[in-house]
């Protein structure tokens, strides 16, 4: 059974910016489904419509086959959001704003066992929200999102402004609520997070959905890619026309869906003229190359993309994606 | 799986049946209302600004328009000190414990998405509002008759002449202030804005609305002007109240005026409350 449905989805702002291009997809009854993308790229304002706090300017949108707008009371009970950015009160403390948290649901969990499970139980919880770390601020929005046990989550980019650890911690929380039969639908503009949560993904850009499925699926819908570096002495239109490359200076790039047929093209043509490759590289498409290719598209081969979580660290919370700047 | 009709013992069960906590629909919205309230109240007892609006600046009004009052010459008017200051005061509890308050509180909680969040969850809008707003409103009612008794003891006062008229002058202007913040919140950026967005209202009413002294020496054309202000029948009824000088007519009127005004603010949070911060 589809849990979350949308479709042809459209949100237009009063600005007359149409940030929702006729986005469809739709969720199963206890998966994980991400919805990855650049900040900009649509996934708030889709996530909002479904949330009921928006109604969508076109299109349809379904949760748990109901409207939830117009039969929100049905619908908040069996739902839980984690708003992108905030929804604390600084001056309360962490037991007060989950008690809080607990008084507006129709069944809500025990806080105690609740504020264990996200670890902040204990002195923590006698702490004002203002001097909570990000990651803390974080677990206590799951906690919120939690507490009436619902059977659908909304998360709005989890791990937004928490440091490596802290990531980690919210991944168990997700995992855990998927393993106790939630249907979660999450978004997030690192690739890792889809990754590691996400059964099924959809690549937002502009507003729509460029590509979507199981990351195995998206893989193998993307081109794998040769290049290397054009010999001194051989003009680009020496290349074998039966190759779709692409010429940058003396940089070569080949995108083939036929990566065995296209090399073998390339290196027979290369021992018969005699000259070496350098920096010959070819690799069959990641889902890596798929997003930075979807999401960044034309400019990926400037990213760092492998940046994240690993290398060069987590730029953490608002910022833009994998070592992107715009 | 939580019952949808109100209280009947049959949702209650099957409620129960479910899973759900077996309350009906009315206790529901009660309890919710009543957790927001709760934090709410915990909330304006640690910010400072509002403590400061709540409990101190109402009395320190009335106390500085004593000595004006002191000095109008009221013969004539069936008025004395005691029955403008005490109106007066209570005037100020709607304006400043009240309004200012609530711009506050509904501008802050909307800039901390803390409205959004709720939003996105069971309470309704109605529940939300009236919760953040309940902490003001019941220190109000219990500030007020605390004004009531210290003016009674420092000016002899009679008791009121026409306590019910007095009841629902402060009912009105509690509903009025309350619904006007959510108004004003709408067109207020930040917390600190709101000591600034909060101004006109507050300043029209005390010149206009007669909070703080009675209009006199003003053109008739004025006077009528004035009393279809928000405030104004608040006002007449609060002193009309204690003085016993307002005929049927004149308060039915003011009622009307005054639920008027109250019912067109409910109908602008309703048409375009922001529940999301403005960026």
């Amino acid at each position: 059974m589809d849990v979350i449905e949308a479709v042809d989805v459209r949100r237009r702002y009063g600005t007359g910016c149409e940030a929702v291009r006729g986005v469809s997809f739709a969720v199963r009854e206890g998966e994980v489904y991400a919805l990855l993308g650049a900040h900009g790229a649509g996934k708030t304002s889709t996530v909002e419509l479904l949330e009921g706090l928006a109604r969508p300017s076109g299109g349809r949108v379904r949760v748990l086959g109901l409207d939830p707008r117009a039969e929100r009371a049905r619908v908040r009970p069996r739902t839980g959001v984690l708003l992108q950015d905030g929804g604390l009160a600084a001056e309360l403390t962490v037991a007060e704003t989950l008690r809080m948290g607990a008084g507006c649901v129709s069944r809500p969990r025990a806080t105690d066992e609740l504020l264990e499970r996200v670890g902040l139980a204990g002195p923590r919880a006698d702490v004002r929200v203002k001097l909570l770390s990000g990651a803390e601020r974080r677990r206590l929005e799951l906690a919120l999102a939690l507490v009436g046990r619902p059977e659908v989550l909304f998360l709005d980019e989890p791990t937004a402004g928490t440091d490596a650890e802290g990531r980690r911690e919210i991944w168990r929380l997700v995992r855990e609520s998927r393993a106790a039969g939630t249907t979660v639908l999450l978004t997030t503009h690192h690739l890792a997070e889809a990754e590691e949560l996400a059964d099924r993904l959809a690549i937002m850009r502009g507003g729509r959905i460029a590509a979507a499925g199981t990351p195995e699926e998206v893989t193998a819908a993307r081109p794998s890619r040769i290049r290397f570096t054009l010999p001194d002495g051989v003009a680009p239109a020496h290349l074998p026309l039966s190759v779709p490359a692409a010429v940058d200076g003396r940089r070569v790039e080949i995108r083939t869906e036929r990566m065995q047929e296209a090399l073998t093209e390339i290196l027979l043509w290369a021992r018969a003229l005699d000259v070496t490759l350098d920096g010959l590289d070819a690799r069959a498409a990641s889902l890596e190359e798929a997003f930075l290719d979807l999401v960044y598209a034309g400019a990926a081969d400037d990213r760092d993309g492998e940046g994240w979580p690993g290398r060069t660290g987590y730029g953490g919370g608002h910022g833009n994606g994998p070592g992107v700047s715009a | 799986m939580r019952p949808v009709a109100a209280g009947a013992d049959g949702d209650a069960a099957a409620g129960f049946a479910a899973g759900g906590t077996g309350r009906g629909r009315a206790a529901a919205v009660t309890d919710r209302t009543l957790s927001l309230a709760r934090a709410e109240l915990t909330l304006l007892l640690r910010n400072r600004t509002a403590l400061f609006l709540t409990f101190a600046v109402p009395g320190l009004f009335t106390v500085a328009a004593r000595g004006a009052v002191a000095d109008l010459d009221l013969s004539g008017t069936g008025l004395s000190t005691g029955t403008v200051l005490v109106p007066a005061s209570f005037g100020f509890v709607l304006l400043l414990a009240v309004y200012a308050t609530l711009v506050l509180t509904y501008t802050a909680r909307r800039e901390e998405r803390v409205l959004q969040r709720l939003r996105a969850g069971e309470p309704g809008a109605a529940e939300i509002l009236l919760g953040a707003a309940l902490p003001a409103l019941a220190l109000a009612v219990a500030q007020t008759a605390l004004l009531a008794v210290a003016g009674t003891a420092a000016f002899h006062l009679a008791a009121p002449a026409a306590p019910v008229l007095l009841a629902a002058g402060l009912l009105s202007g509690l509903a009025l202030t309350a619904v006007a913040a959510a108004v004003t919140s709408t067109v207020t950026r930040s917390a600190e804005s709101a000591q600034v967005t909060a101004l006109p209202l507050v300043l029209v009413s005390f010149v206009g609305s007669e909070v703080f002294v009675p209009l006199d020496g003003w053109s008739a054309t004025a006077r009528e002007v004035c009393a279809w202000l928000p405030m104004s029948p608040v006002m007449e009824l609060l002193r009309g109240g204690w003085t016993g000088d307002l005929g049927a007519g004149g308060a039915v009127r003011a009622l009307a005026v005054a639920w008027a005004w109250t019912a067109l603010a409910a109908w602008t949070v309703r048409a375009g409350f922001r529940w999301e911060p403005r960026r």
